[in-house]
């Protein structure tokens, strides 16, 4: 009798986690199609999947258009013009760049394109107007086969266009020469041009069908949603990178049963887990969160544990060699007298600044200011962790979140010292820093990328609701709350400008830290490991230690930096300040710039803070002294959504220049001023010579 | 008159901010053979690499059969009729034997072409037969030379480059290689052949070309190419 409902309630969870697992299997067919024909670890197949689900909807709500027009246009017309679009403009200049450039460069895309889509088609997303399927009556008509579980008609739908995608896109790698083309295309361009394939061409064709295949998918989940968001879309291509990974990105079938597997997964292990917080309360969060929290656990393991992933590094280009290196950065081939000019403008620079925020400025800009102080010390710390080791962590949100939620606990409950706090929370970060870095250091480069992702995932899901983390119940009520220190007669909650000075302070001292660290043995290690880990390591240098280092000194400033932050908004602030996705943007923004200089981090921070009201909503026009509040040009204020795309955009030109444009501006800038400077100093030493 | 299969005028060539290659000029009529031989360094690898279109001339220019093909893509090259063999394991790491050759027989020799040519492909050496199906970026680095060069030499191009040709295999297999360029050579497949093996070159080509520093120093006949100048050659890379 026990035997027989414990059978029927696994056939039934199996059946209910079908539809997801379906949803799941979709896009990780997508991701191992696109990584296929590609090459590139595309996260940004969220934000093509959104697109097209917010196009689909447009045409079917607002316009009122058909299922098949609406469906020729979102998937068949507009997700295949984005993909030649992408892949004419930027993928076919980077197809012999790594492949963490090119990560790099999705999750540009990933944050550019949802915003530009939303801008250019006027689309907004409005809870409670709910997409629907490409079936009349998708969510409303069901079938029961077995009795147990009711399939919808949206459900079917998914599920055969997942069983024949995979049996088309199989066919098509395994009978086609387009098939066998884009894989070589993937491996080397330069080896498939000599054996006269025309690259750009079957690339074309590849970022078409795959671009197709992300648009479908995301028609076909759309209905799955209460509201459109791109962000649903982006944390869905996530859970199923397990699916992908499983398929070790390269086999379809396995990312099909992968993306089912986690479905079934997650459904038998809601069903089955037992309620041990009946008897323990503490536990209580955990096991409400672990569910939602499953996918993010489930990818973390499968990276961690299985084997083969390790061993899937990317083929690299046989030819690859044709490529000069990269070059060193502008500061180390300065001219002695360019040095000093530089750094007598930074001064007078900084001098004007400070000025003008303590004497002249208002509590507005003090506040901005202040942020941008702030946040220069969290990119700090993805200048250590991507500029000096190369090496791409997505969860330097989560142990800023750890600096602050320590701030708040501490004094929550202790009444500690803020400063002494943020202190303890950057060590904790540093820890779990650490920690983190001993299983995921082995995986290296994109893979480490995404074990960060789902880390920070798991950290939102998990860690945010426990009440010792993120307050729980409490915090809902009465918010998160961080007063600022005190200093011995100071008072930094007294006064803004005090605390601006406090934070001018902390940059100042962490900045000088990550100098020394990248000009002592640390920085060169790092520095060694990037160029070849294998001869790094033939001369005796142990990769781990090293990078491990870095990953707690980076988690260490973090922490710091969102310590300072909270102070500095006196609240934690978590969902707008430190989640995932709002520091995939800190990423995108300071590698943009210059991930590999003090200064890049800097401008990231001022860029990050000030971009919107100087530029954005015009405030640098209104000082001109012929404008003001009243008669800027009507198109001010511009939508804020121009901030992700222009830095989104920008993160293109990482391939490029991987330096950052704003170190490549600086170099050519430099390079110019060194030859003048240096042909100056030749004629003059010849002319002393004629003289003697 | 008939217009060479491959010409070079004047061309330079760099890499980034390193100039490899400063105004070589050569050519190469259809059918004809021409051994490059230089010290390492000199730019015998540049000059296959431009003459395939995989890097572009930064000044000069490159005509295959009297067309100028200097900022034309690589793929143009090849299918003109050029095919490069480049120097080290250069195969598609992740294909099985079978798929490298397939994926250029496709192209070079239609549909119908590819079993006999694969068949052909592994009578030259069949230690790639018994490994067809396995995973190409397995093999050693002999057999991937071996699998790099069927390629080349069952399409039968019109000017087959081969850069390091016997580097990494072993001698008996190298006179094998020597002896299937030689009966295709016979077929009107013109050759360009980088060689560390001075004497295994000497003996293919009709013709020698010393490379140094990034200029051809010496062009004549191999029964001209004397010891004194392959050692002036090879001396001179020490300077």
């Amino acid at each position: 009798m026990i035997l027989a409902s414990f059978g029927e309630d696994l056939i039934r969870a199996i059946l209910q986690g079908t539809p997801p697992g379906t949803v799941y299997a979709l896009i990780g067919l997508g991701f191992v199609l696109t990584y296929k024909t590609s090459g590139v670890f595309n996260l940004a197949f969220g934000a093509q999947a959104y697109i097209s689900a917010a196009m689909f909807f447009k045409a079917r709500q607002d316009w009122e258009w058909g299922i098949v027009p609406a469906l020729i246009l979102s998937v068949f017309v507009l997700a295949p013009a984005i993909g030649l679009i992408l892949e004419r403009l930027i993928f076919r200049n980077l197809r012999t760049a790594s492949a963490v450039s090119k990560l790099v460069i999705a999750i540009g895309l990933s944050v550019a394109l949802p915003a530009l889509f939303e801008i250019v088609a006027d689309y907004k997303p409005v809870a409670g107007r709910s997409p629907t399927g490409i079936v009349p009556n998708g969510s409303s008509v069901f079938y029961d086969p077995l009795g147990v579980y009711p399939f919808s008609r949206d459900e079917l739908a998914q599920i055969a266009v997942a069983v024949l995608g995979m049996l088309l896109l199989g066919a098509i790698f395994r009978f086609t020469a387009a098939g066998l083309a884009m894989r070589a295309v993937v491996e080397s361009p330069r080896m498939t041009e000599l054996a006269g394939i025309p690259a750009d061409r079957i690339s074309a064709l590849a970022w078409a069908i795959s671009s197709m295949f992300a648009g479908m998918a995301g028609v076909l989940i759309a209905p799955r949603l209460p509201t459109l968001i791109s962000t649903d879309f982006f944390t869905l291509v996530i859970v199923a990178m397990a699916a992908a990974a499983l398929g070790r990105l390269v086999s379809l079938p396995r990312a099909l049963i992968g993306g089912l597997g986690l479905g079934w997964f997650i459904a038998i292990f809601r069903t089955f887990l037992p309620r041990w917080s009946d008897d323990y309360t503490w536990l209580e969060p955990f096991e409400d969160n672990l569910a939602p929290s499953l996918p993010f656990v489930v990818l973390f393991g499968v990276l961690v544990f299985w084997p083969a992933i390790r061993r899937s590094i990317d083929a690299t280009d046989p030819l690859s060699g044709v490529d000069p290196p990269p070059p060193a950065l502008a500061s180390s081939t300065r001219h002695p007298l360019l040095t000093m000019q530089t750094r007598a403008f930074g001064v007078a620079f900084f001098l004007l600044v400070g000025w003008l925020a303590f004497f002249r400025a208002d509590g507005r800009w003090v506040f901005l200011l202040t942020q941008a102080v702030i946040l220069s010390i969290i990119y700090l710390s993805i200048t250590v962790i991507t500029g000096f080791a190369g090496q791409i962590s997505l969860c330097q949100g989560a142990f800023a979140a750890i600096g602050g939620f320590t701030v708040f606990q501490m004094a929550d409950r202790y009444d500690m010292s803020v400063l002494l706090a943020a202190l303890i929370g950057a060590f904790i970060a540093a820890l779990v820093g650490a920690l983190l870095s001993l299983p995921v250091l082995r995986l290296g480069g994109v893979w480490l990328a995404i074990a960060t992702l789902a880390f920070a995932f798991f950290f939102d899901a998990v860690m945010v609701q426990a009440s010792w983390v993120g307050g729980g119940g409490t915090a809902l009520l009465s918010g998160t709350e961080v007063p600022r220190p005190v200093l011995g007669p100071i008072d930094f909650g007294a006064s803004d400008r005090t605390f601006l000075a406090l934070a001018i302070v902390v940059f100042i001292i962490v900045a000088i830290g990550v100098i020394q660290l990248r000009e002592g043995t640390i920085g060169r290690t790092l520095r060694a490991l990037r160029g070849s880990e294998v001869a790094a390591e033939s001369i005796g240098i142990s990769p781990a230690r090293a990078r491990i280092i870095a990953f707690a000194v980076s988690a260490f400033i973090a922490g710091l930096g969102g310590a300072l932050l909270s102070m500095q908004q006196k609240n934690v602030n978590y969902s707008t300040n430190f989640s995932p996705v709002a520091a995939l943007f800190w990423l995108v923004l300071v590698v943009s710039l210059s991930a590999r200089t003090v200064e890049g981090a800097g401008q990231a921070g001022f860029a990050f803070a000030l971009f919107g009201p100087l530029i954005l909503e015009g405030s640098l026009l209104e000082w001109l002294p012929f404008l003001n509040e009243d008669n800027l040009p009507s198109f001010f204020p511009i939508s804020a959504k121009w901030r992700f795309v222009l830095f989104g955009l920008t993160a293109i030109q990482f391939a490029r220049h991987p330096e950052g444009m704003l170190e490549f501006g600086k170099r050519r800038a430099t390079h110019k001023r060194n030859e003048r400077y240096y042909a100056r100093d030749a004629a003059r030493a010849a002319a002393a010579e004629l003289a003697q | 008159m008939t217009n060479p299969i491959l010409e070079l005028r004047d061309v330079s060539a760099e890499y980034g901010p390193f100039r490899a290659l400063f105004g070589v000029s050569l050519t190469i009529e259809p059918g004809a053979s021409l051994a490059l031989l230089g010290a390492n360094g000199a730019g015998k690898t540049t000059v296959a690499r431009v003459a395939s279109g995989l890097v572009s001339a930064s000044s000069g220019s490159v005509f295959v059969d009297g067309v100028d093909m200097t900022t034309k893509r690589t793929y143009e090259f090849a299918q003109a009729g050029l095919a490069h063999a480049p120097e080290g394991r250069s195969v598609f790491a992740t294909f099985t034997v079978e798929e490298n050759l397939v994926l250029s027989f496709r192209r070079a020799l239609g549909r119908r072409g590819v079993p006999a040519a694969v068949e052909e492909a592994y009578a030259l050496f069949p230690r790639l037969g018994e490994r067809r199906r396995q995973i190409a970026g397995t093999l050693s680095g002999g057999e991937q030379r071996m699998l790099s060069l069927a390629r080349v030499l069952v399409e039968k191009p019109r000017l087959l480059i081969a850069d390091e040709l016997s580097l990494g295999l072993a001698p008996i297999v190298v006179d094998e290689v020597y002896e299937t360029l030689s009966s295709i050579r016979g077929t009107g497949t013109a050759l360009l052949i980088v060689e560390q093996h001075v004497h295994h070159a000497l003996e293919l080509c009709d013709e020698v070309a010393l490379l140094d520093h990034g200029t051809i120093s010496w062009r004549g006949p191999s029964a001209e190419a004397t010891e004194a100048v392959v050692n002036h050659l090879f001396d001179s890379g020490d300077r």
